[in-house]
């Protein structure tokens, strides 16, 4: 009854699909992760007008759906004029998600960091920003480095929906070839472990890159 | 073709969040049963039985839940069991409720000193006993708190059952779209409906996260 041979001619549009969502993944985590940061240091460091300004972001973000973040992003802003195509608006999207997830994991690190840690930097006459890169965010990250983990690996199986908008993801991939040969169960089964082994080696590549930033611990 | 005014579209709107609601709630209720009885197999220390939660949670975490709606509507409608798209967006939300909340509650009931269960064990309880009278109890205080944040995850994994066709708050928002061809409008009140729906739980988690001084 299974037939996953069926699946094979159609290797090469697996592989597109699987490389369009690395890409997606690899860049929107960057991006993402950039958002956060910026953001996370206005909401803990910030004036008043500006944490408000971050923090209506961060929660009209978080409690509402992705899907209809993109869908407004590329049904709705096209028509009050920002023409985007399918794959800048994901890109648009995914970022916005995952900055303001990550803003709020990334602050989280940045209130834990205790205050001698500030009154030190000064003593030694750092000025802000040079204290905030150099004493505050390594081991602010390195104590929120796991949510973030989890967070950017959950961003990456979510953008399973850009398929929803014609972007040629490895879910656009599966319906494609499942409209061709009607083994529907075969491709999404295929497609699916797809997802978990990128979801593993997400989680393999964070925790080498962990083990390089954060090596600071070790005792050489 | 048929004028809408913003009431017509938000009226219909709001009709629509009623299958959100609901589906949220049998997906929440199905999905933390199941994780009830995951958690339960999982503090049986069998080791088969732990290995089969551990793949469990690694597999609907792993996958994304798109993936898992189209394996239970399509894929399993090609393999010959019918189903329909409510019970599909049920069964893939229920799979993928449960993998978080068993993750979530072992966290919990892992907080909890071990001198807890060898107290029960010397005073003679057995691993049911202990589970009713001595630990869910407790875990229950600290669980409380990302539970209720986890359940708007739930609410908005509904949206992701428009793209198999149920016709809930996402569906009716692009049916309208097609309808008035007016997205901008159109989204930003489904939006709102989703915001309203979720914002309520999220505060309230943050408020029992306070009462309970869980440090997460």
């Amino acid at each position: 009854m299974l037939n996953f041979s069926d699946l094979l001619p159609y290797t090469d549009v697996f592989l597109g699909g699987l490389l369009t969502t690395i890409e997606l993944t690899v860049l929107t985590t960057f991006l993402g992760v950039m958002v956060g940061t910026l953001c996370a240091s206005i909401r803990q460091y910030g004036n008043k007008a500006s944490r408000r300004v971050v923090t209506a972001y961060v929660e009209l973000i978080r409690n509402t759906p992705f899907i209809v973040q993109l869908f407004f992003i590329f049904f709705g802003l096209p028509s009050i004029g920002f023409l985007l195509t399918p794959w800048q608006a994901s890109i648009i999207a995914l970022t916005i998600n995952l900055g303001a997830y990550s803003t709020e994991i990334i602050r989280a690190g940045l209130s834990n960091i205790p205050k001698g840690q500030w009154e030190a930097a000064k003593v030694l006459g750092m000025n802000f920003r040079q204290t905030l890169m150099r004493v505050v965010f390594t081991p602010a990250f390195e104590k929120i480095y796991p949510a973030l983990t989890s967070q950017c690996i959950i961003v990456m199986l979510g953008s399973a929906v850009l398929s929803q908008i014609s972007v040629q993801d490895l879910t656009y991939a599966a319906n494609l070839v499942q409209s061709r040969n009607f083994r529907a169960f075969e491709s999404y089964v295929v497609t699916a472990l797809m997802y978990l082994g990128l979801a593993m080696l997400m989680r393999y590549v964070f925790s080498l890159i962990g083990k390089r930033v954060f090596a600071y611990r070790e005792v050489r | 073709m048929i004028d809408f005014s913003n009431w017509d579209i938000v009226r219909n709107l709001l009709f629509a969040t009623q299958w959100t609601v609901l589906l949220s709630l049998a997906a929440f209720v199905c999905g933390s049963s199941v994780a009830l009885c995951l958690s339960a197999i999982r503090l049986t220390r069998n080791p088969v039985m732990v290995r089969f939660v551990k793949v469990y949670i690694e597999l609907f975490q792993g996958t994304p839940l798109l993936m898992q709606m189209f394996l239970c509507f399509f894929g399993l409608s090609m393999m010959g069991y019918e189903i329909s798209a409510w019970g599909a967006a049920i069964l893939s939300l229920t799979l993928f409720t449960s993998a978080f909340l068993v993750e979530i509650w072992r966290g919990c009931i892992d907080t909890l000193p071990k001198g807890q269960w060898e107290a029960s064990r010397v005073l003679g309880m057995n691993f049911l006993q202990t589970l009713r009278f001595i630990i869910l109890p407790q875990a229950m205080r600290v669980a409380f708190a990302p539970t209720v944040g986890f359940s708007v995850q739930v609410v908005k994994g509904t949206a992701l059952a428009s793209v198999i066709g149920f016709v809930e708050l996402t569906k009716a928002g692009t049916m309208l779209n097609n309808a008035t061809f007016e997205p901008f409008k159109v989204f930003i009140f489904v939006a709102l409906i989703y915001f309203a729906l979720c914002y309520p739980l999220s505060l309230f988690s943050q408020f029992l996260e306070k009462k309970y001084h869980v440090a997460r």
